[in-house]
């Protein structure tokens, strides 16, 4: 489906559980009125003959970039979890899963 | 001699057994104890650190060894780039005391080349915004008007050069963070083209678009520490591997004959009439020492903002996926019986109101059913700001114009509506978008006595030409050496 961004309304709240952030009732609304007149803002871009237009998605051509395949030392146990809100010593400790 | 003298001149100084590394470091932290309370700049500072690899440099030098091209040089470190053993947030309370157990490439090669790291420049969470207002620490001011914004995202970087504390700081440019903050504060800064200088351990907001580079308050300097962070670097996919040129031999090369494009777009309605008259009298110095103006056309800048904040955003969607609160970062301390609850906690105490709305259309932009209409549709537009840009480049050799439409306003001025500081980006954008390189100098001043910035854009790997053109522009006129009034108590 592509619908036409000016006739768009944003589902915030599903929109936040895409992004896996809590919004509280005021945040809602306070990006309700912000998004509606930045989509409206964008919705210019309608007016542009696109037809054709390859898109960009990054400014230098990329090429895959290859290295030896030498292994190298990896950050040591102590350094990753250093950072760590909680941790066991072996592994990131979360909320049980499955 | 102090930190607010130029770094060349400095270089100089510690050469000749006129000042020490170490003197260096004491007198520019001094400064910022003495200043900075009233500005902001900076975050944090390590002395300890500092004070120490002065000590060690300047025994070298007294051993003869050989010193690197910044030895014993005080410089500051925008706080989205990672530095090893010192705390790195990007201003954000999602990364308040995350200690880094890396440098990024571009402060590896700062240490290797004997500078000195002295500490974290604030900016706007995330190194989204264009005032510096969501600081960690609130808003950065700007020493030319403590009421008015220092211009962001890298206002600590531009802040930190203006007020005199330190020679030399590194920024980060993904619409024009470098660009706008130096316009504002009165300095220079210089967006490289993209891959030229390594983003990796850099904090990524729009992969697409994020550059490192140089800012500094005399564009000979700005070519020291350029020389210094470009190049290829392996672990940087995106990094460019043609050869660096040497960017201060060709400096003092004459502008005779350069041909300057000038784009009438980028003098529309919108445009500060003050801002106008010292971009029109810029370009008529730029005459007077031999350019030849040449009208060009960039058609689609007036489409850019929209595709640029459609692109930045998603970008920065994906990119802010990894603030989860599990490997590192700050996690709730609210009782959460499953791991979404635990994401989505974290994630709404750790980012700011910005932060949260650019995740928010991001994520609005890539989502099924609404990808073509926005993203893709952006990305279309995208080439066709690249193209602009290549035909008007088969006519010119630089392109001229205004950093920004306006000049610093006050702080909180614009905090309440996002779209109108987006707009403020305007002529900063376009280049992000077609990864090119671009630089602000001073030249002149506003309605308000503020400082106002000529912005130089070049073709892919321009820089050469670029900083020949600005050096020559400031070494014609006095604008450089103007410095705000001192920070009083």
């Amino acid at each position: 489906m592509d619908a036409a961004p000016s006739e768009l309304r944003i589902d915030i709240r599903q929109v936040a559980t895409l992004a896996r952030l809590s919004l509280d009732a005021a945040e809602t609304r306070e990006l309700e009125g912000a998004l509606d007149r930045i989509l409206e803002y964008v919705a210019q871009l309608d007016e542009l003959d696109l037809d054709g237009v390859e898109p960009t998605s990054h400014p230098v051509p990329l090429r895959a970039a290859w290295r030896e395949d030498v292994a190298a030392p990896p950050l040591s146990r102590d350094e990753a979890f250093a950072n760590a809100p909680d941790h066991d010593g072996t592994a990131f400790v979360v909320p049980r899963v499955v | 001699m102090g930190p607010e003298a130029s770094a060349t001149e400095l270089l100089a100084a510690l050469a000749s057994g006129a000042t020490s590394a170490l003197a260096l470091t004491e007198a520019a932290l001094a400064r910022i104890r003495a200043v900075d309370g009233h500005l902001g700049a900076w975050l944090r500072t390590d002395e300890a650190s500092a004070l120490e690899t002065a000590a060690r440099i300047d025994r070298r030098r007294e051993l003869g060894q050989p010193l690197g091209p910044l030895a014993g040089l005080p410089v500051g470190v925008k706080d989205m780039i990672c530095t090893r053993g010192m705390e790195t947030t990007a201003s954000s309370r999602i990364l308040e005391g995350f200690v880094p157990p890396y440098d990024a490439t571009v402060v590896e090669r700062l240490r290797a080349a004997d500078a000195i790291v002295l500490g974290k420049l604030a900016m706007d969470e995330f190194a989204m915004g264009s005032s510096s207002e969501r600081s960690l620490r609130g808003p950065v001011r700007n020493p030319w008007d403590l009421e008015r914004v220092p211009g962001g995202s890298s206002g600590g970087s531009a802040v930190a050069l203006a007020s005199g504390t330190c020679p030399l700081t590194l920024g980060t440019d993904t619409g024009g963070s470098i660009r706008q903050p130096a316009a504002f504060c009165g300095v220079a800064g210089l967006k490289p083209t993209y891959g030229r200088v390594s983003r990796q351990g850099v904090i990524a907001y729009a992969s697409s678009l994020d550059q490192v580079g140089p800012m500094a308050r005399s564009v000979r300097d700005l070519a020291l520490l350029l020389q210094v962070i470009a190049g290829h670097d392996p672990r940087d996919a995106t990094s460019l591997p043609d050869p660096v040129p040497d960017y201060q031999a060709v400096l003092d090369r004459p502008v005779d004959g350069l041909r300057v494009g000038v784009p009438a777009e980028y003098f529309q309605e919108g445009l500060d009439p003050a801002v106008e008259l010292a971009v029109r009298a810029a370009e008529d110095t730029l005459r007077g020492e031999g350019a030849v103006l040449v009208p060009v056309s960039l058609p689609h800048t007036r489409y850019a903002i929209a595709a640029y904040y459609l692109i930045a955003t998603a970008e920065a969607s994906s990119n802010l996926a990894r603030y989860d609160g599990v490997r590192y970062g700050h996690r709730t301390a609210e009782p959460t019986g499953d791991i979404d609850t635990l994401y989505s906690r974290t994630r709404a105490e750790g980012f700011g109101p910005e932060v949260k709305r650019r995740i928010i259309l991001g994520t609005f932009a890539l989502s099924s059913g609404y990808y073509d209409a926005y993203y893709l549709r952006a990305q279309k537009v995208r080439t066709l700001v690249r193209r602009d840009f290549a035909q008007a480049f088969e006519r010119c050799d630089v392109i001229c114009g205004p950093t920004s439409p306006v000049g610093p306003w006050r702080i909180g001025e614009r905090s309440g509506d996002p779209l109108a500081m987006y707009l403020t980006d305007i002529y900063t954008v376009p280049a992000n978008l077609a990864g090119l390189p671009c630089l602000s100098v001073p030249c002149g001043v506003d309605s308000s006595g503020m400082p106002v910035g000529l912005q130089l854009i070049g073709p892919p790997l321009g820089e050469a030409t670029l900083l020949g053109a600005a050096h020559a522009f400031e070494r014609a006129t006095g604008h450089a050496a103007r410095r705000p009034p001192e920070v009083h108590p």
